[in-house]
């Protein structure tokens, strides 16, 4: 009581970042980091509806067992859409470039990101990608699977191949310039006090996310760029018949793509950091740890792209490798999840919607990492690979773990964001429909996956019908429930309660100033001289047994 | 329809139980800690929900001597299913020796298979239960992948190269095949089935399909009209190029001073690129007849080569002189 007393807030100044400006041009050029994460936030939400139709179109066609929906052509480009869409367009410009750009700068008490015009620019980028992509859809887009094996890439399709890579090859650009602003930031523009053991972890996750985008991303463009060379001008680079590799292809894809699935999911693993300790006031259990193996996910996560071709003929030795560690790297998330749980202990847990997020989110990404130790293993991985196992697997990650995160963090910020509540009633019912309807959706593909049922099949054997009848009723639930949050979240801008400037009660710099913020986020730079997640003044904290207390004041 | 929903597909070869017995201790493992992990989640949200708007909970240090432990469990549990799945592996892709060997080129979108005796198939396999079998691929065209579920195992198929795999049919029966790796337009048309049958059944249905030729028989004619046999010999004994005569399986020196084993991968490199690694004491003469073979009539090649037996003159009979070397 007595800490969250003690919080000045101030009050709530008629001018705000929203109604600062008027006109369109005041938001196509601005360079306030609230308003672009708002651009990317209407962008993305855009390009994931697209997604989400290509994703029913699938289950659809998937009802019955024969091609009927679809021709197999039609239904080849819509997997491939489906995954092009949603992977570079959605799931990883989502939660950087949209809560990540809103919050950074308030989190450690900066005024922007250190360089307003470059976080611009990176949107005005994402956006060129963007129609590129939509254009290469609408030409009669591309069939190559999201992955854009060679030689049928550069040789056998008769696709809009080389304009969707050209579309991808920009946008990798946006992510750079983002990953960029964020590093710049995060070592220059800290308040005074902020330390960095004292930055909220989301910070870190983002840090560690940035990291990646800089390291991996100049990779996946290089890749993009060989293959429009051997597709245009023939030069042979992967496909044999031209003396190249097709093997190369993969290391050189999953080398970015791999290391791609962690800046889908660290960021989500950032919020969920935030939720959990700021929905049950209780500072994270083992801070330093979860911290930490953001940086080691980091890392690692560049170490284990070999274990996307453990069937390609790899050689068994890179294969055990590659298998040992991919094991190591999931240890790192598996510490995140006992201290996430281990911060519950004896804490003050609220059951509002951001929190039920956040419990779902443990809960599919055990299910989702823990699936990946069945990839990870050799033999089964020989057995699994390219079967709906895999599926599964990867949208309990993605969608399980990135899209949770993504949504929790979106209700827990959106009286910051917009400045109004969003019905909480209906938050918790809609978390609840997804939750169910991602689980019908996909644990059955689970099953249909070590049953044999290859992945990307137009038309399937009978016998493993009931299984995708089973994912797509979930799917249609899911869907439902998605629509949900997008209805509500609309209708709160205009008819939401108005937001206090804490309607949480919660000690972060985020909600110490009003909602929506002032354009400079805070009338005056704040000194920060408290941990992160302090609700409760240190002196009062508990030891746990007779171990040593981690937590010092700095 | 079952009336039942399986949880594991048809068991028909060696590497089956071997598999799933992995993927039961996985399954138990993940639905352990899931569960684990669920429980405890419940019970703290239940035990310690929000009872008065404005309770502070004490804050709590960590603890050095707990992250250590969820650190080297999971490390240690993992590392056994490391340990466990690297030894199947190995297995799995160490093809044996006295296996009958399998011809296969897949192409879009279709399996052509081609037995040693000659028989040739089309997306189906026949083979004899309890005979282990090697597949060697390749792919006219894109990456293609054979998986047979109830094998539990699979191999890219992939143009340019040739890859094996290999496994011991246990029970008779009608099995899936697959196209595991996405080939285009009609990748899911890409299916067949492997017909395990019992060793005579299998006998009498190889004596009902003689009428072609073995593809050693037809590599030795394609032998003959591509002109090998002007500079390695008319059965393989060498002349201005290397003695191919006995070579298969062992190892030949290179000008380049490494050593190389002949096996199926070197044969087809050496017709289609010949300069990449030249054996000792031979130029760089041999034209490239890529473009000029499909891949079936290369496996023939291999399939000849392979049965050319050390009868031609001695070795030192065909080394070249210095002369021959033509730059």
């Amino acid at each position: 009581m007595k800490a969250i007393e003690s919080f000045e807030v101030p009050v709530p100044p008629k001018v705000n970042y929203i109604n600062a400006q008027y006109g369109l041009k005041s938001w196509l050029l601005t360079k306030d980091h609230k308003r672009i994460a708002l651009l990317y936030l209407g962008s993305i939400t855009f390009f994931f509806f697209i997604g989400g139709l290509y994703a029913m179109m699938i289950r659809l066609e998937l009802l019955t067992p024969q091609g009927d929906l679809l021709q197999s052509t039609t239904y080849n480009k819509v997997f491939t859409q489906h995954g092009i869409i949603m992977i570079f367009f959605f799931l990883i410009p989502s939660i950087p470039a949209t809560l990540g750009n809103f919050l950074i700068p308030m989190m450690i008490g900066a005024k922007d990101l250190a360089f307003p015009r470059i976080n611009l620019l990176s949107w005005y980028i994402y956006l060129a990608g963007g129609v590129i992509t939509i254009y290469a859809l609408l030409a009669g887009g591309v069939d190559t699977g999201w992955t854009f094996y060679t030689p049928f890439s550069t040789t056998f399709s008769n696709s809009y191949v080389v304009a969707t890579g050209l579309g991808i090859f920009i946008n990798g650009f946006s992510s750079i310039l983002t990953g960029l602003n964020f590093i710049v930031t995060i070592h220059t523009m800290r308040a005074p006090g902020m330390t960095w053991f004292r930055m909220p972890l989301f910070c870190w996750s983002l840090y560690a996310t940035s990291l990646i985008f800089i390291l991996g991303t100049p990779v996946i463009a290089i890749t993009i760029l060989l293959l429009a060379f051997e597709r245009v001008a023939r030069v042979g680079i992967f496909d044999p018949a031209l003396g190249g590799d097709p093997i190369l292809f993969q290391h050189l894809f999953w080398f970015y793509s791999h290391p791609a699935v962690y800046i889908m999911v660290l960021p989500s693993m950032g919020v969920v950091s935030e939720l959990i300790a700021n929905f049950s006031r209780k500072n994270i259990f083992g801070y330093g740890f979860v911290a930490f193996s953001s940086l080691a996910i980091a890392v690692f996560g560049f170490l284990v792209w070999g274990h996307h071709l453990f069937v390609s003929s790899q050689s068994v030795y890179a294969g055990m490798i590659f298998s040992f560690l991919s094991f190591a790297v999931a240890i790192p998330s598996a510490i995140k999840v006992f201290n996430w749980t281990a911060t519950l202990y004896k804490s003050s847990i609220s059951y509002d919607t951001p929190m039920l997020y956040a419990l779902g989110f443990i809960g599919l990404f055990t299910v989702g990492g823990m699936t990946g130790l069945f990839l990870a293993s050799l033999a089964v991985d020989v057995h699994l690979s390219d079967t709906y196992f895999v599926v599964a697997h990867f949208h309990y990650i993605m969608v399980g773990g990135a899209l949770m995160g993504y949504l929790g963090g979106l209700h827990y910020w959106w009286p910051k964001i917009s400045g109004r509540m969003y019905p909480e009633g209906w938050g918790r019912f809609s978390a609840l429909v997804i939750f169910v309807g991602f689980n019908l959706t996909f644990l059955p593909q689970f099953v249909a996956g070590y049953l044999g049922m290859p992945r990307r099949y137009h038309a399937y054997p009978p016998e493993f019908q009931v299984f995708n009848v089973l994912s797509t009723a979930g799917a249609s639930i899911l869907g439902f429930g998605m629509l949900i949050p997008a209805i509500y979240f609309v209708w709160s801008m205009r008819y939401g309660k108005h937001a206090e400037a804490n309607p949480w009660n919660l000690p972060g710099l985020e909600w110490r100033t009003a909602s929506p913020p002032p354009t400079e986020n805070f009338e005056v730079t704040p000194i920060v001289t408290w941990e992160a997640y302090e609700f409760a003044p240190p002196e009062e904290t508990e030891v746990v047994g007779k171990f040593r207390p981690e937590l010092e004041r700095i | 329809m079952q009336s039942y929903i399986p949880l594991v597909p048809d068991s028909a070869s060696t590497f089956s139980w071997r598999v799933d017995a992995l993927y039961f201790y996985l399954s138990g493992v993940t639905l352990f800690f899931a569960l684990l992990i669920s429980a405890v989640l419940i019970f703290f949200v239940i035990r310690y929900r929000r009872r008065t708007p404005y309770e502070i909970p004490r804050p709590v240090a960590g603890s050095h001597k707990l992250e250590t432990l969820w650190t080297v469990i999971p490390f240690v549990i993992a590392m056994t299913m490391f340990v466990w799945g690297a030894q199947i592996y190995f297995d799995q892709y160490k093809p044996p020796a006295n296996a009958i060997e399998v011809y296969v080129v897949g192409k879009q979108w279709m399996w052509k298979l081609q037995h040693a005796t000659g028989q040739r198939e089309i997306n189906e396999l026949h083979i004899p239960v309890g005979r282990k079998i090697k597949l060697i691929m390749t792919s006219e065209d894109v990456i293609h992948d054979f998986f047979v579920p109830a094998f539990r195992t699979k191999a890219d198929v992939v143009p340019g190269k040739y890859t094996t795999l290999w496994f011991e049919a246990t029970t008779p029966g009608t099995y899936h095949l697959f196209c595991a790796e996405y080939c285009g337009m009609n990748h899911s048309g890409m299916t067949g089935s492997v017909i395990v049958m019992e060793p005579r059944e299998f006998d009498n249905w190889l004596s009902g399909n003689t009428g072609s030729m073995t593809p050693a028989t037809a590599g030795q004619q394609l032998y003959q009209t591509l002109g090998c046999a002007s500079c390695h010999g008319a059965n393989g004994e060498g002349g201005r190029g290397p003695t191919l005569a006995g070579a298969f399986g062992k190892m030949a020196s290179l000008q380049s001073g490494q050593s190389v084993v002949v096996d199926e991968v070197y044969v087809r490199e050496s017709i289609l690129n010949p300069q990449a690694k030249i054996v000792a004491g031979f130029g760089p003469i041999m034209p490239t007849f890529q473009g000029q073979i499909s891949e079936d009539q290369l496996m023939q090649l291999v399939a000849y080569i392979k049965s050319l037996q050390a009868t031609g003159p001695p070795a030192a009979a065909t080394a070249p002189s210095p002369t021959r070397n033509i730059k």
